[in-house]
């Protein structure tokens, strides 16, 4: 029988000698996800690094730049913080549909974005928000977008040796919202079927200004839709500009078929939800 | 929640009816309650079960000599160590079960018939040694072609699960080689004249997925054996007898040897009726010589243990301009899993229960296919069965401009009608049910855009059989009743509940308890919605017995005849010469038991040959959501006969629990299998059980129509609530989108395939 080591450092530099030093080597902040893989994948690490005792990783600063938030902060932590809330109404939401309250109790953004699969609630969240995080390894510290990090199903850039230490949230500019929703046949407890961020930025006249339109299972990643956004900028997210961002959205879906949706189901809720998430982005920035 | 009265039986109860915390509430929710695996025995072993890595396939070689080398194993079965027996039915609760087959499914011989079959078992020190050296088995197979569904199965050129069987049932059979294994049929009257006739007809085919019964606790066993052949067995199941029974005649043992005791049970639905581990565990503890603890999990349970057919049923229902059905015809597939025996007979039989139509006929198929083995579950076939007439009939109302309930109403049985499956009804509620769900508030609630309301009826026989208790009396004048039956719904409480009753003190003075099989009388199992009908007539005749005690000892106290005693309200009263005593409490006659003829202590068993139907009506309001084809559900309401409720806590917990499988199973529990016949989804994130969230909170009306064969007026409640979900779902979804939909479970993807169809 394999025998797994337990090892909690109290600083970066410790927890990077550790992951370094193994291939089997894991990070565990929540272990959502790797507890559950490794009783039922059987998929057992050599050695658990828990970096939830490096005071940066549970660290929480909001100032007038944006939000640094350590990566091993809870979900119930972020989404029960008021002041991201208000700011981040959508990365608040998908925080807040990652597995149940139980689990939210446990999980992490890090957690959610390295465990790489394509369905993470708040990895779209996050991208639509222009979330970038801070990585320890070897080398010393980098600063990545989030969007740059997964690479594919269960893969992420991540070198041997690197974690997430922190996550950087741009503040806001004036009038900007966003949003986030996902299909699930049921109402919780599920994986998206498709899921869809949106961010919006108006100028005073609520014209729109910028926009980032993400989406989640539709794609080996979660995927940036440029051409979507293009179809929000300039518009005042009338009908027919909704209607032209879920077109793109559809067309840049690349979906497969498996037990939770097929391709044809899914281009069509991409954009379904594309519409509706930009609509209530919309409206959210308007009201700020 | 309310409660209706029907004309009501005049006894005026003082405990029966009231809603007491139950007996053994305060174990489960502070997780003392001990379940299947929490038994833990001195120098116990781990067991662990090799299962197929194939759909269908010859078992052409099977090597254990590597794994048994390995470190920690103790023994090792497979297929060989069990006796080779004949096949012959015997029955088991509500199914009929062939110990050949039910041998062949707790370990593959020679044929493994789905993906997860067992065909090997191993004991050792822990459970990672076990699960090491399962791998190491070798097992050399030839894979066959898998036939996953009724089409397949159907198909002329289709493999062939069980080689050399023939169908049985009534003829036309099929000739030769064939997955169909029984067929049924019937017809009444001149049902092709009776169609002509018709002004109106409806017919379409109406498919239901397989679905598991989601009991949350896995199956779970310890067996301990001894040098004289003794097996005693601890086991989570809803019937200790027959477990006992079951793993005697698969092993071809002296029933005698065997002990069952039940765990506390962490649901069952049915599937807890059979077994599958505990022949295994003894084998393994035989030949290891130490006690064997073995545990599915939620995977196995899943690949493994039985569900409920998945169905395709055509049916075709004739009426009258003014509503009055005229003929109906059905033709019923059922797929069996890897082995004889889907529900299919039991389907056939309340099909029509519930109305009046002159002229009917059906056919019905068992047909086995490479899925797990179907097991019983929570009225088995009804609401498959239920699905398509009540679909059809609600397509009917439509045609008719007629209200759905008004059109059951002017169809539905009543007393005195003689049921489609033969006997003639005595009082029933059925009438009842329709008029309180159309007088409910829901019924007018008014219904916003992309928002529909469905109706669906429900009909099930519950059942009666064999039932002993014991109640005794302590020295303080407390109670303790003993029955055989676990308690899977409440029964407990009904069980003090009566004894409460009948002797006239405080339930909480009263400790139910469920025994084992050597040291209570034999009680078929839980099952048949029949525990506290049947089992609490029991437990009322024994109490009637104490009783006759109590007045005794009253009278040798007062040196009276015991005509001159009377019970009443807990106390012996003296009458006719007798009446200067004071009363005597139960408390002051168990004082004083040593001094007046020891212990009181008295049993009784019932074998009724019949039960009262139970018939309910369920509502459903749904939105769909028309560009994603989501549903959420807005209201729901059962209503249902529960002839007198002894707990009505318990009852409307019944309704609910059933409505919300009903619920799962027409909106999103669905088997998937991959090409190989592999299942995609054996857990709980993809076989989409709802979660609370899913529901909103279950309206009930409990409709109290006396039950003529119980002295309280008591049906059994636990099946029937599952029967109508499956068509009300259905209509409600089918109503809000204008398409009527042919197939569960409605996913978003089929609901908005249909939306789509509709608009071209």
């Amino acid at each position: 029988m394999e025998s797994v080591r337990y090892e909690a450092p109290n600083n970066v530099e410790a927890a990077v000698r550790l992951l370094a030093g193994e291939n089997g080597a894991k990070v565990l902040s929540g272990g959502t996800d790797l507890i559950v893989q490794m009783r039922l994948m059987n998929r057992v690490p050599t050695v658990f690094v828990d970096v939830k005792r490096i005071p940066r990783l549970s660290a929480l600063a909001l100032d007038a730049k944006g939000l640094r938030s350590g990566a091993a902060v809870p979900a119930a932590t972020l989404y029960g913080n008021e002041t991201i809330r208000k700011l981040w109404p959508g990365l608040a939401e998908a925080t807040d549909l990652i597995g149940s309250s139980q689990i939210q109790g446990r999980a992490t953004w890090a957690g959610n974005l390295c465990n790489a699969s394509p369905a993470a609630d708040s990895v779209p969240a996050l991208i639509a928000c222009g979330a970038t995080v801070v990585i320890a390894g070897p080398k010393g510290e980098r600063r990545v977008p989030v969007e740059q990090v997964n690479v594919g199903p269960g893969k992420t850039s991540l070198a041997p040796g690197e974690f997430i230490v922190e996550f950087e949230i741009p503040a806001p500019a004036a009038h900007s919202s966003d949003a986030y929703q996902r299909l699930i046949p049921r109402s919780e407890m599920d994986i998206a079927v498709v899921g869809a961020a949106v961010a919006l930025t108006l100028d005073a006249g609520g014209v729109v200004k910028a926009a980032r339109v993400v989406l989640g299972a539709v794609a080996p990643t979660a995927i940036l839709v440029p051409d979507a956004a293009a179809a929000l900028v300039g518009s005042k997210c009338e009908d027919a500009a909704l209607e032209r961002a879920g077109q793109a959205a559809t067309a840049a879906a690349k979906p497969i078929d498996d037990r939770r949706g097929t391709v044809a189901y899914r281009k069509k809720i991409a954009a379904v939800l594309t519409r509706r998430v930009a609509k209530i982005a919309y409206d959210r920035a308007r009201a700020r | 929640m309310s409660n209706q009265n029907g004309s009501g039986s005049d006894r005026k109860f003082k405990v029966v009816g009231t809603r007491p915390i139950r007996h053994d509430g305060l174990d489960k929710v502070t997780g003392r309650a001990n379940y299947g695996a929490d038994l833990a025995l001195p120098g116990m072993l781990q067991g662990a079960i090799l299962r197929s890595p194939h759909a269908h396939a010859r078992i052409k070689k099977l090597d254990v000599s590597k794994a048994l080398a390995m470190p920690g194993v103790k023994a090792i079965v497979t297929s060989a160590d069990f006796p080779e027996i004949g096949s012959g039915g015997m029955a088991a609760g509500e199914s009929h079960i062939d110990p050949k087959d039910l041998q062949a499914n707790i370990m593959a011989r020679g044929k493994v018939l789905y993906h997860g079959h067992a065909v090997a078992a191993v004991a050792a020190s822990t459970i990672e040694q076990a699960r090491e050296a399962c791998k190491m088995i070798t097992v050399d197979y030839e894979v066959l072609k898998p036939v996953m569904t009724l089409a397949q199965a159907l198909a002329k050129d289709a493999p062939i699960l069980h080689e050399g069987r023939k169908a049985v049932g009534v003829p036309p059979l099929p000739e030769g080689d064939t997955n169909i294994m029984m067929r049924l049929a019937n017809a009444k009257g001149d049902v092709d004249a009776a169609f002509k006739g018709a002004d109106v007809v409806v017919e379409g085919w109406y498919e239901a997925s397989m679905a598991h019964q989601g009991y949350i606790e896995p199956h779970a066993t310890v067996v301990t054996t001894r040098e004289n052949g003794q097996a005693e067995i601890w086991c989570s199941t809803q019937g200790p007898f027959a477990v006992k029974s079951m793993v005697a005649v698969t092993l071809q043992m002296d029933p005698n040897l065997i002990r069952v005791t039940p765990s506390e049970i962490g649901g069952g639905f049915g599937g807890k009726t059979t077994i599958y581990l505990e022949p295994v565990a003894v084998l393994l503890s035989r030949k290891a010589r130490r006690p064997v603890k073995m545990v599915m999990s939620r995977e196995e349970v899943f690949r493994a243990t039985g569900p409920t057919s998945g169905t395709r049923i055509w049916a075709k229902l004739g009426v009258k301009k003014d509503g009055s059905f005229v003929a109906a015809d059905t033709r019923m597939e059922f797929e069996a899993g890897g082995f004889a025996g889907s529900p299919m007979g039991a389907a056939s039989m309340t099909l029509y229960a519930a109305y009046n139509i002159p002229n009917f006929r059906f056919e019905g198929l068992d047909i086995v296919v490479n899925r797990p083995k179907v097991a019983a579950y929570r009225a088995p076939g009804a609401p498959n069965a239920a699905y398509a007439l009540e679909t059809a009939i609600d397509e009917l109302a439509q045609k008719l401009a007629i209200d759905p309930i008004d059109l059951r109403l002017k169809n539905a049985v009543k007393e005195g009608d003689v049921a489609s499956y033969g006997p003639k009804y005595d009082r029933i509620g059925f009438i009842e049910c329709l008029q309180a769900a159309k007088n409910h508030p829901q019924y007018k609630a008014p219904l916003g855009k992309n928002q529909g309301r469905g109706v669906g009826a429900g009909f099930w026989f519950n059942v009666g059989l064999q039932s002993s208790a014991t109640v005794s009396i302590n020295d303080d004048g407390s109670a303790v009743v003993r029955t055989g039956n676990p308690d899977i719904g409440g029964s407990r409480a009904s069980m003090a509940i009566t004894v409460a009753e009948e002797l006239g003190i405080p339930v909480e003075r009263v400790r139910p308890l469920v025994g084992d099989t050597d040291t209570v009388g034999y009680c078929d199992l839980t099952g048949g919605s029949r525990v506290t009908y049947a089992t609490g007539m029991a437990v009322i005749e024994a109490s009637k017995n104490v009783i006759e005690h109590l007045r005794a000892r009253a009278a040798t106290i007062w040196g009276c005849e015991v005509d001159a005693v009377e019970w009443r309200d807990g106390q012996a009263v003296g009458t006719n010469g007798a009446s200067n005593n004071k009363p005597l409490s139960l408390a002051d006659i168990a004082k004083q038991m040593a001094h007046t003829g020891g212990p009181i202590i008295a049993s009784a068993s019932v074998n009724p040959p019949a039960a009262g139907p139970g018939f309910g009506v369920h509502l459903c309001d749904i939105e769909v959501d028309p560009e994603t084809g989501r549903s959420t559900v807005l209201r729901y309401l059962v209503v249902q006969d529960a002839g007198k409720a002894v707990h009505p806590s318990y009852v409307e917990g019944q309704f609910q629990g059933g409505a919300a499988q009903g619920i799962g199973w027409a909106l999103w529990e669905e088997y998937l299998f991959d090409k190989d016949g592999k299942m995609e989804n054996p857990g709980f994130l993809d076989y989409r059980m709802p979660v609370a969230s899913d529901l909103p909170m279950i309206d009930t009306v409990v409709v109290e129509v006396p039950n003529p064969l119980h002295p309280y007026g008591v049906r059994g409640v636990g099946e029937t609530p599952i029967v109508p979900p499956l068509a009300t779902v259905g209509n409600a979804v089918s109503r809000a989108i204008g398409v009527r939909m042919h197939q569960l479970p409605m996913t978003p993807p089929r609901v908005l395939d249909a939306i789509e169809t509709k608009k071209g």
